[in-house]
């Protein structure tokens, strides 16, 4: 009895922000490198985010600055639609406050959790306070905040408030001064820039590096990206769980007009057969439902066939444009794009789409660069771990003109880049780095690079035969003085005569692999136009 | 003689460049020489050259090294035929080996190259490769009462100390001067020539000895031909007891499938296989120094069976199947093991006197 007294003095309810705090790495502040990434990702990711839901080009700057002994100030700066003045030290200073946690909406951010968990970085490093900017029209004003998260409360403690003049006619700016390093590569702020503006060929990303050296990222296309519709939640992706919450707080009289009212693609006849299989009374009342009958409501849903969701809240980014984002940033010989019709995974509808970039100045003899993005973020992290990787090892690609070997990535000097977009990008983790492996997820994902992968092997066997071509003249200019001296020593003819001869019939040759050349060249833009539909369902 | 080889080049090389300068591609035909295009005439009981060949387009990236190597043969031969001299076949070789210039590519990489390139040119030619000047090396040598000329010097076989006389790869210009013989022992192995040519047994037996190393040459060849036609000497063949043995008498009698189209000039018909037989392995109780059969020994004793020159001979196919049934092979120096001289007094002399040869 004493010990569970004593045991009961030491137990008390842990608020998020202070799990998180000693579990920093579930979000991605496992390093200090990593850390850098995170923290700028969460600021773009909300920018982008919010502009493209006001309708914006976004045009972001973002700023590190090294400020020595590992301190970074990172300043990530948006035209965005501002946030009105009562919700910023939420958004900014509480975690798990969000927008978009309870919607069914293709977006980037997804739990609320990015920008609170970076400033609670900032201040648990550094000590320093978040200073945001915000303004929401020309002739609002510009509000200015210093934040501190209460980590026990999980609450906004602001520090400063401040009216300030800003020039800007509206937007965001977000300064944190965290602890960090600064190296380039694979996973580095650079590299995540560079792919974020392949994935968002509408945006311009100004980017100030630790050595002051400015990177322009330029918008190569002003047409918006589909703005991604809302829709109810599909009752294939419901859990028993998420289903008690929304019967707990649900304003429906019947159980019947409940399923009709929260879920999409369900009518009344799909709504009876429901509760029919699930052996409900239709007249039941939501709230009163008992855990048993849930379960049977659950049991019911999955014996009933239902139609897949909509898809048209999703928003790829869509082949022309995949295309001009590759060819802006790699530097390469044959581009191809395919977007798959959307799919659905567990009631979550989702849509895959491949780029792919061949040639170039890319090296021939590495494994090739996969660039994995989930709704338009780039993924950096934990490739092998990702549905993306497996997808790729999994297809053969020895067929396809690259290089593979047993259970590998593929090598050759080629680029692959690889989109899912979703309402819900399952991640195997909070930090959100790599997709789970859901089988319907993986088939789309092999049937799109396959797809991506037949062009490229057209490409590359044209490409060869033009070489071996190319080969067969060279072999012919060296042989044919060669063969005419020995000619002239048999003959008595003059070898001059001879080797004038041989090469006027080699001319022929040469015209034969120019034409191969320029036809191989005009099927390809043909091609690209008839598949610019978009590609069937198999 | 040496003027109609000339002229055989000089139209190769003509109509070649007739074709380039006429906008056509160059081409040369030759002829296959493979199994597949070999045939047995029964009539003549030679190998003869089938009517398959193959087209030699310049133009063509598979053919483009071995039209130019048979035009640097070519070439080669006609500059010896112009200074009266001889190459061998390694000299040929050396001849045309270079790197073609701004490639890493050798005209030729082998021996083996420049010799196919050669019987190619025979072919195209329809001259023989000493007729154009192209010697293999010598290796052959020779013994017996017979007086020949060559070069204008006078040569006595039976007067060439240990190693006799050494055949040379042309034997066209020689001239027989005087044959006292009643037949020719040709053998495969020159350690047996050495024990036939110490022990006199050309002398006692009033016959010609000649040997080669491993594979007849075509001088060799030609020679026993001559002495074959010119003196209507019988030709006795004397090999080992194995798949390989059987088929030195086998190239010498009917031709050769790679010279198929030389069988004319080449073949024997009249050649006698003395031993060692089957039987010989019995009669002289050589079964204790046989030789275990390994799976290649199997492989071309098959091959021997089904060649359709021996395919009807009862004899033959007795010998293949007492030799499929034994497994084993034998040496000629098994004899020795019955006496260092029992090969000349006792088992060639049976054999010759009672007529025990395969035909």
């Amino acid at each position: 009895m004493a010990i569970a007294h004593e045991l009961a003095a030491q137990q008390r309810e842990i608020s998020v922000s202070e799990f998180f705090a000693k579990n920093r790495h579930l979000l991605g502040f496992d390093n200090k490198k990593k850390a850098l990434l995170t923290t700028i990702k969460e600021a773009v990711d909300n920018s982008l985010d919010a502009c493209e839901e006001a309708d914006i080009l976004p045009e972001i700057s973002v700023e590190v600055i090294d400020m020595q002994n590992d301190r970074f100030r990172i300043i990530v700066e948006d035209n965005g639609p501002g946030i009105v003045k009562k919700q910023i030290p939420n958004i900014f200073a509480k975690l798990l406050y969000g927008s978009k946690f309870h919607r069914m909406r293709q977006s980037r951010g997804q739990q609320g959790i990015g920008i609170s968990a970076s400033v609670m970085y900032a201040q648990l490093t550094t000590g320093r306070s978040a200073k945001i900017t915000s303004k929401i029209g020309q002739r609002e004003q510009a509000h200015y905040y210093e934040l501190h998260i209460n980590v026990q409360k999980n609450s906004p403690e602001i520090a400063k408030e401040d009216v300030v003049e800003w020039k800007k006619e509206r937007g965001t700016r977000v300064e944190l001064d965290i602890e960090a390093s600064y190296s380039a590569g694979n996973q580095s702020v650079d590299e995540y820039l560079k792919q974020t503006a392949i994935a968002n060929p509408s945006c311009t990303i100004i980017y100030t590096n630790p050595k002051a050296e400015q990177v322009i990222f330029p918008r190569v296309s002003s047409e918006q990206p589909k703005k991604p519709k809302e829709i109810k939640p599909h009752p294939y992706g419901v859990e028993l769980g998420v289903l008690m919450n929304m019967l707990r707080f649900s304003d429906d009289r019947t159980i019947h007009s409940f399923l009709i009212n929260e879920f999409s693609k369900v009518g009344g006849e799909a709504a009876k057969q429901i509760l029919e299989n699930a052996a409900i009374p239709p007249q039941s009342k939501p709230r009163e439902m008992s855990r048993e009958m849930i379960e049977r409501l659950v049991e019911g849903i999955k014996r009933t066939k239902i139609q897949n969701p909509p898809t048209d809240c999703l928003s790829p980014i869509g082949q022309d444009l995949i295309e001009k984002g590759l060819r802006k940033e790699i530097n390469a010989e044959f581009y191809a794009s395919v977007t798959r019709s959307p799919a659905v995974y567990r009631g979550n509808p989702f849509q895959i789409e491949v780029g792919i970039a061949y040639g170039g100045t890319q090296p021939a003899d590495q494994p090739i660069r996969i660039m994995r993005f989930a709704n338009r973020v780039p993924l950096l992290y934990q490739q092998s771990a990702c549905a993306v990787t497996k997808s790729i090892i999994q297809t053969a690609w020895r067929g396809y003109g690259l290089e593979q070997s047993q259970g590998a990535v593929p090598a050759g000097p080629c680029t692959l880049m690889v989109h899912m977009a979703s309402v819900w990008v399952p991640f195997t983790s909070e930090s959100k780095e790599a997709i789970a492996h859901y089988p319907e997820i993986i088939r789309e994902i092999k049937l799109a690079v396959q797809e991506a992968g037949r062009r490229l092997s057209i490409y590359v066997n044209k490409k060869r035969r033009v070489a071996d071509q190319q080969e067969r003249v060279s072999i012919f200019e060296n042989y044919i003085p060669e063969v005419a001296d020995a000619l002239a020593r048999l003959s008595g003819a003059g070898k001059e005569k001879i080797i004038a001869a041989m090469r006027k019939m080699l001319e022929k040759n040469k015209e034969y692999i120019q034409a191969h050349k320029e036809a191989h060249q005009v099927e390809e833009r043909k091609e690209e136009q008839a598949r610019l539909g978009g590609f069937e369902d198999e | 003689m040496s003027k109609k080889p000339k002229e055989a080049l000089e139209e190769l090389g003509k109509g070649l460049v007739k074709d380039v300068l006429s906008n056509k591609q160059p081409k040369m035909i030759v002829p296959i020489r493979a199994l597949s295009n070999v045939t047995f005439n029964k009539k003549t009981e030679m190998l003869q050259l089938g009517g398959k060949s193959a087209e030699r387009n310049f133009f063509n990236v598979a053919h483009a090294k071995k039209f130019l190597q048979t035009l640097e043969v070519a070439a080669a031969s006609k500059n010896l035929l112009e200074d009266g001299k001889h190459a061998s076949l390694r000299d040929v070789f050396y001849m045309v080996k270079r790197t073609i210039p701004n490639t890493r590519t050798n005209v030729v990489d082998e021996q083996a190259e420049s010799d196919d390139a050669i019987e190619d040119l025979e072919l195209l030619t329809e001259q023989s490769r000493e007729q154009l000047n192209i010697n293999a090396n010598k290796m052959g040598s020779v013994a017996g009462h017979v007086v020949i000329e060559d070069k204008g010097d006078e040569i006595n076989w039976s007067k060439m100390g240990s190693g006799g006389w050494s055949i040379p790869s042309n034997v066209e210009e020689i001239t027989f001067k005087r044959v006292r013989a009643k037949y020719v022992i040709y053998m495969e192995k020159a350690a047996v020539w050495e024990r036939l040519h110490e022990d006199k047994f050309w002398d006692k037996q009033n016959c010609i000895i000649m040997s080669s190393q491993g594979q007849t040459t075509r001088g060799i060849r030609r020679l026993l031909q001559r002495l074959s036609i010119e003196h209507k000497l019988p030709i006795y063949v004397l090999a080992d007891f194995d798949p390989w043995g059987f088929y030195i008498y086998s190239v010498l009698k009917f031709g050769s499938i790679n010279l198929a189209h030389m069988a004319e000039s080449m073949t024997l018909g009249t050649a006698r296989f003395l031993g060692i037989t089957a039987d010989d392995i019995e009669n002289y109780g050589l079964k204790k120094h046989l030789i275990a059969f390994k799976d290649v020994d199997v492989k071309r004793l098959e091959q021997l069976q089904n060649y359709e020159w021996f395919a009807d001979n009862k004899q033959w196919q007795r010998q293949f199947k007492l030799m499929k049934e034994m497994k084993a092979k034998a040496e000629i120096q098994a004899l020795s093991s019955r006496g260092i001289s029992f090969i000349t007094e006792k088992y060639l002399p049976e054999k010759i006197q009672k007529g025990e040869f395969l035909e």
